[in-house]
């Protein structure tokens, strides 16, 4: 039994909850409630002016009812988010090879720029004639993103990587539409992100698989027997999610065109290739770009992502507004039909206002910092850390695909845990005991047990080094039949394995004020 | 590069323990003739002194919002963030953490998520939040998505009063995937006939309150005649500090709330990332978009929180997902639920009221400008003013003499016969010589 603050009240589980100390802290680590039970509704952080009595003109809108927002002062508010913060593993704090995520430093530069008032305190809707700045760093971002892509045009405001590939379908149905044509069919290869084929679904194409061959790649043949003349595009993530380079990549992209599709690509993995490849001269069509991913602005424990789209020729008029056009140098935000131009026949919006200013203020800060070259030197070294930890484990974990190289991330699956008594999540957990966050499980699902390891450039060799021994310890545990060491981990972490089936099968999604306890009746 | 940590010996001895000669052929997968051999014709490497001048220098080309009278809303407002949040929001822990999908190790990101969503359910009168959305405009394409789904019709209603951005969205989407909308004319008084146009093929109706031009609109007749033929109610607001003083939609009937976060301890930040907020009715979760935290216990039963109902997402479901978002506004939620746990119930009233007086002085100040109008008669903190001759060109002129006096209706209206009309919004960052100062110089320039 919890009481009303989430603390055990009877004595069994109050041994399990704190072997150690009376309060369940331990040293550092405290436990810390929820601000509903630290808070009250009297209490507040911020000083504010007394109201001085005007009238109200609210008609008869005004809230009578209380909200229940408990308030906290700035001392406790500070300790409260501090503490909260203390249990959040973060790339700061350690190495998080969590394949196709992309966790790599994040510079504070970034950080800085991002909060200069030019841009941080600009309105999106104050007079165009006020934020010349503003526009100006989507226009240089723009055209940063088409060098390196080698794309004609882009869409920048899409808000997250998903929400780019949305933008990227669309303006493919567009295109399609605007040649009289009418084709509702995708293909996406069997290890696309689970977002290709929902974005595909989203708009009202139907999803046609494309199995992987057994290693790991996109056959051209096989694309070329699935396209006919209901076939809007192809999905093609490159590097793909096993971390490789689709060798075919480029005459998947012929036929695709000479079938009359568009080639669509996850740019989710751009970060192997930035200044080595431009997808503009594989055939790409589309592509998103994850700003968070490749240009390092910080993930915040899971967003706010960036998703711009790079276009081709082909695709550059149908581009969503708002959009940026050149006139005599100067960059002109267009926002409304009523202000295109001929050639320019966008097909909608995707996002009220101009897209995710912060995160491109983060982005370019981030590239003249690298520059061309710094970039190029970024993906060969994200590229080589990964086969690094691959010839420094592919003795003792198993590789699905040992014929291509890796790119950025390496891929290995489970079958060096075959009769250990380990599964991949126990593994995983082991991991987090030793100080790591675990890489990427069970994803791509092409191989089973799957284990995506993605070290990134910001990692030294040392680093990789210890990582590496370490996880050669843990293989070498599981293989020696040290089982629990497995089976029971997180042991150190701040919680213990915790019941998912429990919250999904039930689901608590917000706190509830305990019932009071009645008064005590006096016996008869 | 400063940010690299691999030293060129590192390099060649990695390379060597690889067993590759150089690292092109670790890149032996490219297509021949597409690797390529020289860098792209872009600038090199900068240091940081560089690139702060570079981007300072950009910068000071635009004007900040607090460097003067400043009344533009719409959809995005300024307000005053109390330094806390910032300064918490870039602990290492919370900014460079990812999506957490490592429960025992991301307890911080979660705790936060459910503070999140209690909020958010608390304060629209719902039962249920999702831990966030891209900004309010996404998460009004993504309500009316998921009353497709709910009602299995495909016909939504937009009130005029909708922002006019936030209904491009709308209507995007909706062309995308074959759905009809149906949008009434622009309202700026809240005295559209919404109800004549709800029929039993409505999925949803879509009310913004207060709306885009300041009206309050009152949703119970509209979920009253919704309800009626089987169809919801979608209720969209884009400032959420009005929720301190203004019946929740909840309350009203609506099934479907969503909003735009941004106004709590967020920055204007010229349109994004700002905090998209939904929240619905229990019954309807399994149809909700976006990520969901939920509480649960450990293995030593500690209390804790986990990412749940997975199964409606895009990584479980593929193309049968409820939507194909696979991110939320993790560090924009996280500062806003540090702002609103500051300001509590106590802060956000007063918070809220204060903006409501600001507003009303303002807008009696407009209204005795010669030639001014105002149009609404019950508002929160924006309203909407009749200015004889061109807003835009009144709006320069203001902005010529250093007034940001609002948005000219017409800038997102073109062609629809509102070219006299503005939007002006006054938080509590206004003084009352800012208010004096924008009326006198809008008498000048009129």
């Amino acid at each position: 039994m919890l009481n009303d603050q989430g603390r055990p009240t009877r004595p069994e589980t109050f041994q399990a909850h704190t072997p150690w100390t009376f309060t369940g802290n331990r040293a550092l680590r405290v436990e810390e409630p929820l601000l509903f039970e630290i808070g009250r509704a009297e209490t507040t952080g911020v000083d504010l002016p007394e109201p001085e009595g005007v009238p109200p003109r609210l008609g008869a809108h005004r809230r009578t009812t209380p909200i229940d927002l408990p308030g906290l002062t700035e001392p406790e508010a500070m300790r409260h988010y501090v503490r909260l913060s203390r249990s959040n593993y973060s790339i700061d704090t350690g190495l998080y090879p969590l394949g196709s995520c992309t966790m790599k430093h994040n510079p504070r530069l970034n950080e800085k720029m991002a909060r200069l008032p030019g841009f941080s305190d600009a309105h999106p809707l104050q007079p165009l004639s006020t934020v010349r700045g503003a526009v100006e760093v989507i226009a240089e971002l723009g055209r940063w993103l088409c060098a390196l892509t080698g794309m004609q045009a882009v869409a920048m405001s899409p808000k997250a990587g998903a929400h780019g590939e949305l933008c990227g379908m669309m303006a493919i149905k567009a295109a399609i539409r605007a040649r009289g044509e009418e084709r509702n069919v995708v293909l996406v290869p069997e290890s696309a992100h689970g977002t290709n084929p929902a974005t595909a679904a989203l708009i009202g194409m139907t999803v046609r698989d494309v199995p992987a061959r057994a290693d790991g790649t996109v056959d051209v043949e096989e694309v070329k027997r699935l396209l006919g003349p209901d076939v809007a595009a192809i999905m093609l993530t490159n590097p793909n999610t096993c971390g490789i380079f689709e060798p075919e990549v480029a005459a998947i992209a012929e036929a695709v065109h000479a079938a009359g599709a568009y080639f669509y690509a996850d740019g989710a993995n751009f970060n192997a290739i930035v200044g080595k490849v431009l997808p503009g001269d594989l055939g790409v069509d589309a592509m998103h770009i994850n700003l968070h991913k490749t240009f390092s602005t910080p993930h915040g424990g899971g967003g706010p992502g960036a998703g711009p789209v790079v276009l081709s020729g082909r695709l550059a008029p149908f581009a969503p507004l708002p959009f940026v056009r050149m006139e005599n140098g100067t960059p002109v935000l267009v926002e409304t039909p009523a202000a295109t131009r001929d050639g320019e026949t966008p097909f909608g919006r995707m996002t009220a206002f101009h897209g995710q200013m912060g995160m491109f203020t983060r982005a370019l800060a981030y590239m003249l910092s690298h520059g061309s070259d710094g970039m190029r030197q970024a993906s060969e070294d994200a590229v080589l850390a990964a086969n690094y930890v691959r010839a420094g484990l592919a003795d003792l974990m198993t590789l699905p695909f040992p014929n291509h190289p890796s790119m950025h991330e390496v891929l290995f699956d489970d079958r060096f845990l075959k009769d250990t008594g380990v599964t991949t999540l126990d593994f995983a957990k082991a991991m987090i005991d030793e100080g790591y966050h675990p890489m990427t499980m069970y994803f791509p699902l092409v191989v089973h047990g799957a284990m995506l390891i993605e070290p990134t450039e910001s990692e030294s060799k040392a680093s990789l080094d210890l990582f590496v021994a370490t996880l050669r310890d843990l293989v070498m545990a599981a293989q020696r039949g040290d089982t629990a060491r497995f089976t029971q981990a997180p042991r150190f972490a701040p919680r213990r394995r915790l019941d998912e089936t429990r919250a999904a099968r039930s689901p608590k999604l917000k706190w509830d004020r305990p019932a009071p306890i009645p008064p005590a009746v006096a016996a008869e | 590069m400063r940010y690299l940590p691999l030293t060129p010996t590192d390099r060649a001895e990695m390379l060597a323990r690889i067993g590759v000669p150089d690292v092109d052929a670790l890149f032996a997968d490219v297509p021949a003739g597409k690797l390529l051999s020289d860098l792209i014709d872009l600038p090199k490497a900068r240091g940081e002194l560089e690139v702060e001048r570079l981007m300072g220098r950009m910068a000071a080309r635009t004007v900040p919002a607090s460097s003067v009278p400043f009344f533009v809303g719409a959809g995005a407002y300024k307000h005053h963030v109390p330094a806390t949040v910032d300064h918490l929001i870039q602990r290492s822990e919370f900014l460079t953490s990812y999506t957490p999908y490592q429960p025992e190790i991301t307890q911080g990101t979660l705790q936060y998520l459910f503070e999140f969503q209690t909020q958010v359910a608390n304060l629209t009168g719902m039962e249920v939040a999702n831990a966030s959305m891209y900004d309010g405009s996404t998460a009004t394409g993504e309500a009316v998505l998921m009353a497709h789904r709910l009602t299995r019709r495909s016909k939504a209603v937009v009130s005029g009063g909708l922002h006019p951005q936030y209904r491009a969205v709308v209507e995007t989407l909706s062309d995308m995937a074959g759905d009809t909308v149906a949008a009434l004319a622009p309202d700026p008084r809240g005295t559209e006939d919404i109800l004549a146009a709800i029929d039993k093929d409505t999925s949803c109706v879509v009310v913004q309150t207060p709306s885009f031009y300041g009206q309050l609109i009152d949703l119970a007749p509209i979920a009253e005649k919704a309800h009626a033929v089987g169809a919801l109610v979608v209720a969209v607001f884009t400032e959420v500090v009005s929720l301190g003083l203004l019946e929740p939609p909840g309350a009203r009937g609506a099934d479907i709330v969503v909003g735009e976060g941004q106004s709590i301890g967020n920055a204007l930040g010229f349109g994004g990332p700002y905090v998209g907020l939904m929240a619905t009715r229990q019954k309807y979760v399994r149809q909700m978009p976006g990520r969901l935290c939920g509480e649960t216990v450990d293995a030593e039963n500690r209390r804790g929180f986990v990412l749940t109902l997975s199964t409606r997402e895009q990584h479980i479901r593929r193309d049968k997902a409820t939507s194909n978002i696979c991110t939320n506004s993790g560090l924009c939620c996280l500062a806003f639920t540090i702002h609103m746990s500051l300001l509590g119930e106590a802060g956000l009233s007063r918070l809220a009221l204060l903006n409501h007086e600001a507003a009303v002085k303002l807008a009696d100040r407009l209204a005795a400008v010669p030639g001014v109008e105002v149009l609404n008669p019950a508002f929160f903190n924006e309203f909407t003013i009749r200015v004889p001759g061109d807003a835009a060109a009144v709006i320069e002129r203001l902005a010529e003499r250093g007034i940001l006096g609002g948005l000219p209706v017409s800038r997102l209206e073109p062609g629809r016969g509102l070219d006299d009309l503005i939007v002006v919004a006054a938080t509590e960052v206004n003084t009352e010589d800012d208010r004096q100062a924008y009326a006198e110089t809008l008498r000048a320039v009129l």
